[in-house]
């Protein structure tokens, strides 16, 4: 009885919560109505079959339930129902296939009139590049990946010269063109997956595959990997923005090509020093930091790390929360360096500078940060040495209250919550793994301790070619 | 099959005399099969409690300290290598498959005990390395159960230089285990079977049993392959299956190599593997519904063949698990439509369960409880198989906890609800003592509503888009607050489900001692395990003579007889005045 009962309540409980959840697709953003509609199918079919069996199930167990006396009933087959049962199912399943293929065939047809972009995935971020006016992405290759070519383009292929470079995590559309994004990943299995779009494909190394959609709604939407990537896979974001094709134009000219990105001249040292001047006040003349004014250590900091801070002062993308009181300050600094080759100049004499290692300040314990850092070597190596491709900066030799306090204000969402910071927001996911103060002050013990020489050599293999790839088109 | 006169050895052989080769070295079928299945429920639990850790940071994030993210990621990995092959292919084929067989077919135990012997020690081998992989530095592999290259074997994921060794090593030994076992079911399946008991008498748990490990002989190379080809990659630097790659910014030192290829050869062996899982389950829940419905299976033949026909389609749908894996799309025509027409035989077995209870005389026993409650969690897993399967309909739903819930319904909870069924119903033939049944039910109750409780939510946030494999959430702007919610919702249900096992584990232990004694055939079943001359049965099964088989496995509640069954030893003569002896095979 008690089963039977449960089997009903089972049933109606089902059906409730499907009509009730709150939770369900999100509104649709592209073309890609029609796999909607194929899920749809698919739970009506299904959802008869579930009340069916279940109920009738229920109704044998209630009905047929031991009594004394009760004896079964004996006829081991029945072809005819036996018969219409399999052909009653085939026609069902018939019902859900015959849709989905013809849907399928859709999304195996590009439309030739498609544009074409090219999102790359990496441990645990994303670029883009769309091919110039050639219309034809340049060839690439992972051998030729380095920090100053983060693309592998092939410069001896003349059609990758004019392909335009989207460093950043967001990538815009224009609204009602149908586009084939090529994927393709330098690392790992990753997956492009845009909720809103329906349509996901992985990343696979070695590779390109692609997807089709016409984005429909304009708006932003977040960009998921859905492949497990590695230790990050939780943290790697990104974003799409769909634009009206006027908004998307002018956007798009914002990004450099690849002929001007590998013309980019690196920083001069000897220009920088004047430059520094203004910075040396609070950071020292050797840039080793000042704790008593909240001057963090700048050198041995990589260059690319820097020159990205600067720019985000510039820009308000850090200092953009009230409570940052520090950074607000760097916000008018950062402005006394009028352009890019300003910040290039004075990196690269901050690049000159000799590297001290800096008092510890704080008192943890080193044997228990060890195990904490096992997440942060991910990103940022094992020795703390920083690593440009997962754009993680450098811990080792660096000050300690001062990494002590960015991880609370990425704790508190004090940094990392602007919309343009992306790596910002990871770190804002991976703060919250230190449970508490004495974790943060025994990971920083544990950091004090590494010697980023450990790490061998530098693979850059130059660090200024890195800051040229970061760098937004000349003159806009 | 003709038959063999194997099985009829009067004299009984590899005798033990010592307390050691009686109960450790053991070539006995029945101890082996309590090796292994104790072997398999102790790693289980290890899996369940990594099961535990993952839903308390997916419910409460970061409340827990000793959950940092390598963790997490390896505890998705061990409990999902730990729960399919550790546990439940084991158990199924290593346990029940080792107890079952020779009882159910007459034997008097596999036809090669020494190797049989030998599988359960390499088994035991397989688990004490993968166990190894705990103690190692960085840990066991955190690559996810699918171990997918390149990121299995590149730094960034948890034990991508030790963890995954010890993990591919120890399949490469399962592996080497179950091939030793395999081929002693299968042969024992074909050879020694006892005088009339042909094919189409056998219990659908034997067939089911049989054609599980005909899959696993032909699916688990594929993924020793996969496996050598992995570890030569790691450790001597071959290029099967990495390309030229930038990892961690440093330059590639492997080309050419294709992550693909290791998804297929994964795949080749992991679909088959669903069921491995699940055709043991379908023939044991389909003798269990008949023993206690005292009704006989409904469409017996339909059935073999359906069992028959699903491994036979499993080893052409593998691709369905990599719609979106970059494949070229062409090929989700195919594997699409494959994938449905394997509904239809699996739908023929659930009616036929459904329809075994109509007009039965239902006794809702525990192990009925459980396999009423199979038919409810493996109608819902079997019908969400039909979204993922269809290829357009999968792709929304893929890599969300749409998938994560679907194969916990149909491949986690269905073939468990098996096992307890199972376990409850013949624990009294392995110890001669009933379970408790009060127990049992508070067991059953909370298992079955729990885990329906843990999955039903999941596949609505993965409608939404929630995607699985995530350690945390958070920046998002789709995703609602009221997903954590629920996250956490599902924890305590799984708190509850996880604590339950301790009331099934303590029931285990205590009846061994205070249960009511069972006496040789307590459920008043057909099949030849209850016929034994004594239960627990001894070493040999039968006494001085092998059992002779008169009729099929399910002469319940026949016409005219004096009893509501009839046991496949009992000869014609001795039942009714017409002698009657309905079964449907020639």
């Amino acid at each position: 009885m008690a089963m039977a009962v449960a089997l009903l309540l089972l049933v109606v409980g089902t059906i409730l919560f499907h009509f009730l959840s709150p939770w369900w697709f999100t509104p649709i953003a592209s073309n890609w109505k029609m796999m909607d509609d194929t899920v749809n199918i698919t739970f009506v079919v299904t959802g008869i079959v579930f009340v069916a069996v279940n109920l009738f199930m229920a109704s044998a167990v209630f009905l047929y339930r031991h009594r004394e006396g009760q004896k079964a009933q004996y006829s081991p087959e029945n072809k005819k129902l036996e018969w219409w049962l399999t052909i009653l199912t085939s026609v069902g399943v018939a019902a859900m296939l015959t849709p989905g293929l013809f849907v399928w065939a859709k999304f195996v047809t590009v439309p030739k009139e498609a544009s074409v972009v090219e999102a790359v995935g990496q441990q645990w971020t994303w670029s883009y590049r769309f091919p110039g006016r050639d219309g034809v992405l340049g060839t690439t290759d992972a051998k030729l990946i380095t920090p100053g070519n983060p693309f592998g383009i092939d410069p001896k292929d003349p059609k990758g010269a004019d392909d335009i470079l989207v460093s950043s995590q967001e990538l815009h559309l224009p609204i009602n063109k149908p586009v084939k994004v090529l994927l393709r990943s330098k690392d790992v299995n990753h997956q492009f997956a845009v909720a809103q779009f329906r349509v996901k494909m992985d990343m696979v190394p070695g590779m390109v595959t692609y997807f089709w959609l016409t984005p429909t709604r304009t708006g932003r939407y977040d960009v998921l990997c859905e492949q497990l990537c590695g230790l990050a896979h939780f943290a790697m974001r990104g974003r799409v923005v769909v634009d009206e094709e006027k908004a998307f134009q002018t956007w798009l000219a914002t990004k450099p090509t690849y002929a001007e990105t590998a013309a980019r001249v690196a920083g001069n040292a000897e220009a920088g020093r004047a430059n520094y001047a203004v910075c040396s006040a609070c950071h020292g003349p050797q840039a080793q930091g000042n704790q008593a004014l909240n001057a963090p250590k700048l050198n041995s900091q990589a260059g690319w790390y820097l020159a990205r801070q600067l720019r985000n002062f510039k820009q308000g993308i850090r200092g953009a929360d009230d409570r940052d009181t520090y950074a607000k300050q760097m916000i008018p600094m950062a402005a006394t360096l009028a352009d890019d080759t300003a910040i290039n100049n004075v990196i690269a004499y901050i690049g000159s500078l000799p590297d001290e290692r800096t008092p510890a300040t704080l008192a943890g314990d080193p044997e228990r940060g060890k195990s904490l850092y096992t997440t942060c070597a991910a990103c940022h190596g094992n020795a703390g040495q920083g690593v440009w491709s997962t754009n993680a900066p450098r811990l080792a030799h660096m000050s300690d209250w001062y990494l002590a306090r960015q991880l609370r204000n990425f704790q508190q969402g004090i940094r990392g919550t602007h919309p343009q910071d992306f790596s910002g927001a990871q770190m804002v996911l991976m703060a919250k793994i230190l449970p508490d103060e004495r974790a943060i002050d025994d990971l920083l013990a544990y950091v004090h301790t590494l010697d980023a020489r450990a790490a061998g050599p530098d693979p850059l293999p130059s660090r200024a070619a890195l800051e040229r790839a970061e760098l937004p088109r000349r003159g806009m | 099959m003709a038959y063999v006169a194997i099985a009829d050895r009067d004299h009984v052989l590899h005798d033990p005399e010592t307390f050691i080769r009686k109960y450790i070295w053991s070539q006995d079928h029945k101890v082996i099969a309590i090796q292994y299945s104790v072997t398999a429920i102790a790693i289980g639990l290890v899996a369940l409690g990594m099961s535990v850790l993952m839903r308390l940071q997916l419910g409460f994030p970061h409340a827990f300290s000793l959950i940092a993210p390598n963790n997490y990621y390896q505890f998705i990995t061990m409990h999902g290598m730990i729960m399919v092959i550790y546990l439940l292919t084991a158990l199924f084929l290593g346990g029940f498959g080792n107890y079952l067989i020779p009882l159910m077919c007459g034997a008097r135990d596999m036809v090669f005990p020494y190797m049989n012997m030998l599988s359960y020690w390499v088994y035991l081998l397989a688990v004490l390395v993968l166990v190894a992989g705990f103690f190692i530095p960085g840990g066991p592999t955190g690559a996810g159960w699918t171990l997918y290259p390149p990121q299995s074997v590149l730094p960034g994921t948890p034990g991508s230089s030790w963890g995954i060794i010890f993990m591919l090593v120890s399949l490469g030994i399962f592996i080497v285990a179950f091939t030793m076992g395999g081929l002693n079911y299968v042969t024992t399946v074909l050879q020694a079977r006892c005088r009339g008991m042909t094919l189409m008498r056998m219990p659908l748990s034997v067939w089911g049993i049989f054609m599980a490990t005909v899959l696993g002989l032909l699916a688990f190379p594929a993924l020793l392959v996969g496996a050598v080809m992995m570890t030569l990659d790691s450790l001597l630097g071959t290029s099967f299956f990495l390309p030229a790659v930038v990892s961690m910014g440093q330059p590639p030192t492997h080309s050419g190599g294709s992550p693909l290829l290791f998804q297929h050869l994964f795949w080749f062996f992991g679909h088959p593997e669903v069921y491995i899982v699940a055709l043991p389950a379908f023939g044991i829940v389909s003798d269990l519904l008949s023993t206690h419905a005292r009704r006989h299976i409904f469409g017996y033949r339909m059935m073999v063949w359906a069992i028959l026909a699903i491994g036979c389609l499993s080893f052409v749908v593998w691709a369905h698990h990599m719609y979106v894996s970059g494949m070229n799309p062409y090929f989700g025509f195919f594997f699409a439509t494959t994938t449905l027409i394997i509904a239809v035989p699996t739908a023929i077995k659930v009616y036929n369960w459904v329809l075994t209870l109509w007009r039965g005389d239902i006794h809702l026993t525990v192990p009925m409880l459980f396999a009423i409650g199979f038919i409810f969690t493996f109608v819902n897993g079997g019908l969400t198989g039909l979204f993922l399967g269809n290829v357009t309909v999968d792709v929304p739903l893929s890599a969300t906890y749409f998938v994560v819930a679907h194969f916990h319904m149909v491949m986690g909870v269905s073939p468990i609800l098996v096992v307890f069924g199972a376990i409850y119903h013949w624990y009294p033939k392995i110890t001669g003592r009933m379970l408790n049944d009060t127990l049992g039910r508070i067991h059953f109750w909370l298992t079955f509503l729990g885990t329906y409780a843990i999955y039903l939510p999941m596949h609505y946030l993965g409608i939404l888009g929630v995607p699985r494999r995530y350690y945390a959430f958070g920046g998002t702007e789709f995703l609602p607050e009221s997903v954590q919610s629920v996250n956490a919702a599902i924890t305590i249900s799984a708190l509850f489900v996880a604590a339950v096992q301790l009331v099934f584990l303590f029931n285990l232990i205590w009846s061994l001692s205070k249960g009511k004694p069972a006496g040789g055939n307590p459920w008043r079943a057909t099949t030849l395990e209850w016929q034994t001359p004594d239960t627990p049965p001894k070493h040999g099964n039968w006494g001085p003579k092998l059992p002779v088989v008169h009729r099929w496995a399910y002469d319940y509640s026949v016409p005219g007889a004096k009893e509501d069954f009839i046991p496949q030893n009992q000869p014609p003569d001795a039942l009714t005045p017409a002698g009657r002896e309905q079964e449907p095979a020639s």
